[in-house]
């Protein structure tokens, strides 16, 4: 039986087709969320999409986190349910405080579309189980702001804790670190592209890889972290509930 | 001070001039009021009524087996397999553009997907085409900044990927800049929404955006009149767009539309209410009652004219039946698109704007007052039509096209050049440049649809659930044009088809938009006549329909006229996406051939833009039968899975066309090019019908098989290979003219790719002062 994941759709969102395209992929079931209703429709994990929620009105991401499906969307995090942001989800989980850090104009003040490359940090979290190997991804981004930012204290905390899930890098791998070097697409601090709450059941993820999941689109290297999240929600399903973290604490 | 004259009397204020005046009350048979004549200077503009160019659109072929929608819909919409449609349309936006850039720019990408989604189809891509002044200006770089922000700004936000365009600077666009939106949607063949307003006793609704002041005669004070200097008085004419209220509107029409519950569907773009309602009635040969009072607005106090003409974005109409009037509101709530009926469906044939209420049959309550009363066709189709003065212009070119073995212009060097030196600068220069800096701007991959974005030639769209694929274009060859209206028009008919058919695809149709100056002048109105003869003589050789397209006239300051540009889009249809080709090159050992043959006339080209050219010099010819022939023969060899790469010879001629095969490809190529007559002309010349197209050696015979086949001259160039592009001059015409240019000449392109890309990436950046 294929698990059931859940993909919000706020107004404004643009990429909800595309997430549950890439989740019919991986053998998911993918289902809409209104964003006006509480009702999760018993999904077993959730993804934010990619988008203008709200018209990104105020801040990117900010309105959304009252909606009604955002208060369901932070109990299933709280229950250990594995919540995946992209782009826009992953702003709207920031302004949540779902996950650390915040995401601000880019560096270059311009909105950025352009394929980049990714390495994982870990490859033991519910995002990243499918990766196999520590090796670099390739996928666009597409976002005006999407610069990773959070103070000293927060990013040392980050790092700690390896809640990093993936950075910026260049075609060799090796990460893209200096906000000014080119391969980091916005000037993410630490060259920051996805990072993951303490317990490691949420995460956030500039980068798009629902976009990345046919060869003919350029790169499928996306389909490994939608397996990933798809594995392990099934884990978890089959485990009899969205309570225990693939992997222990992150 | 001027002296207090008597006022200019309104309907000179409101640009209708006195015969127009004469023409409306022989059609109303008495006077207009004045919130009628304010309606009809909106409709009679040439934004809405096409009133020089109508006679001349007259004369396009638009008919197709395929075509299901022409010109006069919203969209053209053509038939393409699996029970789909496509549609397209280009449009322009370039007075906004000219006066506030960023909301000029993205109420152009708002104006044109309404087209699409209008027809019942889902937006899938969007195109721009723009022209701007010289890149060094200060006032060209804001332009450029704020246009290509409000374009991407929109874009972005409304979900629909920008997959392609144009960007050229020429002089003469320094104060008329050109924004041309195209935008493409598909949709199942049986679900088209006519704009019409069929069934009196239907309901006349209004959804989305409330209506404002902003964008009061938009399409008569700014779109169809020239521009004196700057004004700030025509800023509010501009109109401010929301693409987050765009968006939920796509999801609401399409979700009206996939549900049957509308009979007709109407965008709100030019002259706003005004035009929607009078559209949709002409369309249906009824008529439409307006309840004034039911029109929801943003502020107090507007008044009668100002509601009606309102150009406020982000509003569409629907007409629906009374019974589905529950279902279409909880839709357009839901969507967070609120609904109000605002007027009813009559039989009258009558526009009618009513204060104090109507009855359910769409006459005026007991009490309540008609404010204006016009035959909807008066406002439309039977609108005013100008019978325009064509004059050529005293001075032509008269000389005979150079190029030949006796003519010196076409030599190498000029002014101490070699060609490589050449080539280099029309690769790094502000025309030729990788687009990157704009294209990064936008999001070309949102809906996953996008297998090739704009990077080289045309972009290609995959159509989930299907094998098949879309290419799309847009092309204007606006040197030649500005030389010869007819051959610049046929000329980028020719490129955008061509453009096209080198990735595989079979054009399906062609839009238009042609952006001319002030029809009132006799050569102004010759240029736009030649460049339609031009398109239409184009598209019936090709085999093409024209499917629809928008006029932009008037694009002129008191510094002169824009050179003549018709921007041509085309979108056409791949059988199996996976059989496409590409223009990079692949491997090393393919075979680099070129169809077509080379032809004289610099004239037009980047080369005589940059190294100039003899005044005299005219442009390339065209023979659309060979144009037919060679597009015919690169898709066939596609088709037959012979080619590697292709890539057709445009601007900056063959050399440039290699280079940008090298680049993208990332690897070089030796090749030997034979020079008849004069090097800059093989190198350098913009002759079409000609396309470079590599293929492994096995298949080398397979090509030329199909070359000749098609009856196309094909030559072999060289091979693909190694880290240089080697561009090697042999023949009579090299050697003889090599020892005239002294010491310091190379006879031959020897360059690094990754020099060669070096220039290209940062040549646009560079230009514009952005390159950090």
């Amino acid at each position: 039986m294929s698990v059931r994941i859940g993909v919000v759709v706020f107004p404004g969102s643009n990429c909800d087709t595309d997430a549950m395209h890439a989740l019919a992929l991986e053998g998911a079931e993918p289902v809409a969320l209104w964003h006006e209703s509480p009702d999760l429709h018993g999904v077993a994990g959730v993804i934010l999409p990619g988008g203008f929620s709200y018209g990104d009105y105020l801040r990117a991401g900010a309105l959304a986190r009252f909606s009604p499906v955002m208060r369901s969307v932070a109990d299933l995090a709280g229950r250990g349910g594995l919540v995946l942001g992209i782009c826009n989800g992953f702003q709207v989980l920031a302004e949540a405080g779902l996950v650390p850090g915040a995401l601000v104009r880019n560096r270059s003040l311009r909105f950025v579309c352009r394929e980049v490359t990714l390495v994982p940090e870990r490859l033991d979290s519910p995002f990243t189980v499918a990766l196999g190997e520590r090796r670099p991804l390739r996928m666009p981004v597409a976002h005006g702001e999407g610069c990773y930012v959070a103070d000293d204290a927060s990013l040392d905390a980050v790092e700690r804790d390896g809640r990093v899930l993936f950075r910026y890098a260049h075609a060799d791998g090796s990460p893209a670190l200096d906000p000014a070097d080119p391969a980091n697409p916005n000037g993410s601090l630490h060259g920051i592209a996805g990072v993951a709450n303490d317990a490691g059941n949420v995460a956030g993820l500039m980068p798009h890889p629902e976009r990345a999941v046919e060869g003919i689109l350029g790169s499928d290297d996306g389909r490994a972290i939608m397996a990933s999240m798809v594995r392990s929600a099934h884990a978890r399903a089959a485990a009899g509930g969205p309570v225990r973290v693939v992997g222990g604490r992150l | 001070m001027t002296a207090q004259r008597t006022p200019e009397p309104l309907h000179r204020r409101l640009g209708l001039t006195d015969d127009e005046l004469d023409a409306i009350v022989a059609r109303l048979g008495r006077a207009p009021n004045d919130l009628e004549l304010a309606m009809f200077s909106v409709m009679w503009s040439e934004h809405c009524s096409y009133k020089s160019s109508r006679p001349l659109l007259r004369t396009l072929p638009i008919q197709g087996s395929d075509v299901l929608a022409g010109p006069g819909e919203n969209a053209g919409i053509v038939r393409i397999g699996d029970g789909l449609a496509v549609a397209f349309k280009i449009e322009s936006h370039n007075h906004p553009s000219a006066v506030e850039p960023y909301q000029g720019a993205a109420t152009g990408v708002g104006g044109i997907l309404r087209d699409i989604f209008t027809m019942g189809a889902r937006p899938i891509a969007v195109l721009d085409a723009l022209r701007f002044g010289d890149p060094a200006d200060e006032r060209t770089r804001h332009l450029v900044r704020g246009v290509v922000a409000g374009v991407g700004g929109y874009g972005n936000c409304v979900g629909v990927p920008t997959i392609g365009g144009e960007l050229v600077f020429d002089p003469s666009y320094a104060e008329n800049p050109l924004v041309n939106v195209m935008a493409i949607g598909i949709m199942p063949e049986d679900r088209i929404t006519l704009a019409s307003a069929p069934g009196p006793g239907n309901l006349a609704v209004l959804f989305g955006s409330t209506t404002g002041r902003d964008g009061i005669g938009g399409a008569s004070v700014l779109a169809s009149a020239t521009f004196s200097d700057d004004d700030p008085s025509k800023r509010p004419s501009v109109q401010v767009g929301d693409p987050f209220a765009e968006k939920l509107l796509i999801e609401a029409s399409l979700e009206l539309v996939d549900r049957g519950l509308v009979a007709g569907l109407q965008d709100l773009g030019a002259a706003g209410i005004t035009c929607a309602v009078s559209e949709t009635a002409d369309r249906a040969g009824t008529g439409i009652a307006v309840d004034l009072d039911a029109i929801p607005r943003r502020e107090e106090g507007m008044l009668p004219f100002e509601v009606m003409i309102s150009e406020s974005q982000e509003r569409m109409l629907a007409i629906v039946e009374p019974d589905r009037l529950a279902e279409v509101v909880e839709v357009c709530e839901r969507w967070g698109a609120p609904a109000t009926v605002i007027g009813c469906v009559t039989g009258d044939g009558d526009v009618a704007v009513v204060t104090g209420g109507l009855t359910v049959d769409g006459e005026p309550a007991p009490g309540a007052a008609v404010l204006a009363r016009i035959p909807a066709r008066a406002l439309t189709s039977d609108a005013i039509v100008h019978e325009r003065r064509a004059e050529p212009p005293a001075r032509r070119r008269a000389a005979p096209a150079p190029g030949s073995a006796a003519e010196p212009d076409g030599d190498l060097p000029e002014r101490g050049m070699d060609p490589g030196a050449v080539l280099l600068a029309l690769v790094g220069g502000p025309n030729g440049a990788s687009r990157r800096w704009v294209y990064e701007q936008y999001d070309r991959h949102v809906q996953t649809g996008t297998v090739a974005d704009a990077c080289g030639g045309a972009a290609v769209l995959r159509i989930r659930g299907t094998r098949r694929g879309l290419a799309a274009t847009t092309d204007c060859a606006e040197g030649v044009s500005a030389l010869d209206p007819y051959l610049g028009a046929a000329m980028s008919v020719a490129e955008a088809t061509r453009n096209v058919a080198v990735t595989g695809a079979r054009p399906l149709g062609v839009t238009n938009c042609l952006n001319y100056g002030d029809p009132t002048r006799p050569e102004a109105f010759w240029q736009l006549r030649e460049g339609v003869r031009g398109l239409g003589d184009a598209c019936r050789a090709l085999g093409l329909p024209v499917t629809g397209g928008n006029v932009s006239l008037y694009n002129e300051s008191p510094r002169g006229a824009i050179v003549p540009t018709p921007e041509i889009g085309v979108v056409g249809l791949l059988e199996d996406v996976e059989k496409r080709a590409a223009p990079a090159f692949r491997d090393a050992g393919d075979v680099i051939v070129l169809l077509g043959r080379p032809g004289p006339g610099l004239g037009g080209s980047r080369y005589a833009a940059l190294a100039g050219a003899d005044p005299e010099d005219g442009p390339p010819t065209l023979d659309l039968g060979r144009e037919a022939a060679v597009q015919a023969c690169i898709r066939a060899a596609i088709a037959r899975g012979l080619v590697r790469s292709a890539q057709d010879v445009a601007a900056g001629g063959l050399a440039t066309a290699l280079a940008e095969c090298a680049i993208l490809g990332g690897i070089g190529a030796r090749v030997e090019v034979a020079v008849e007559g004069a090097p800059a002309i093989e190198l350098f010349g913009e002759s079409p019908s000609r396309v470079v197209a590599t293929c492994a050696p096995a298949a080398l015979a397979g090509l030329l098989a199909t070359a000749a086949e098609h009856g196309v001259p094909v030559e072999r160039l060289g091979t693909v290979g190694g880290d240089r592009l080697v561009i090697a001059l042999v023949g009579r015409g090299a050697t003889g003219a090599a020892e005239e240019r002294g010491a310091r000449v190379a006879d031959e392109v020897d360059l690094a790719v990754a020099d060669l890309a070096h220039a290209w990436e940062h040549g646009l950046p560079r230009a514009l002062g952005e390159d950090a």
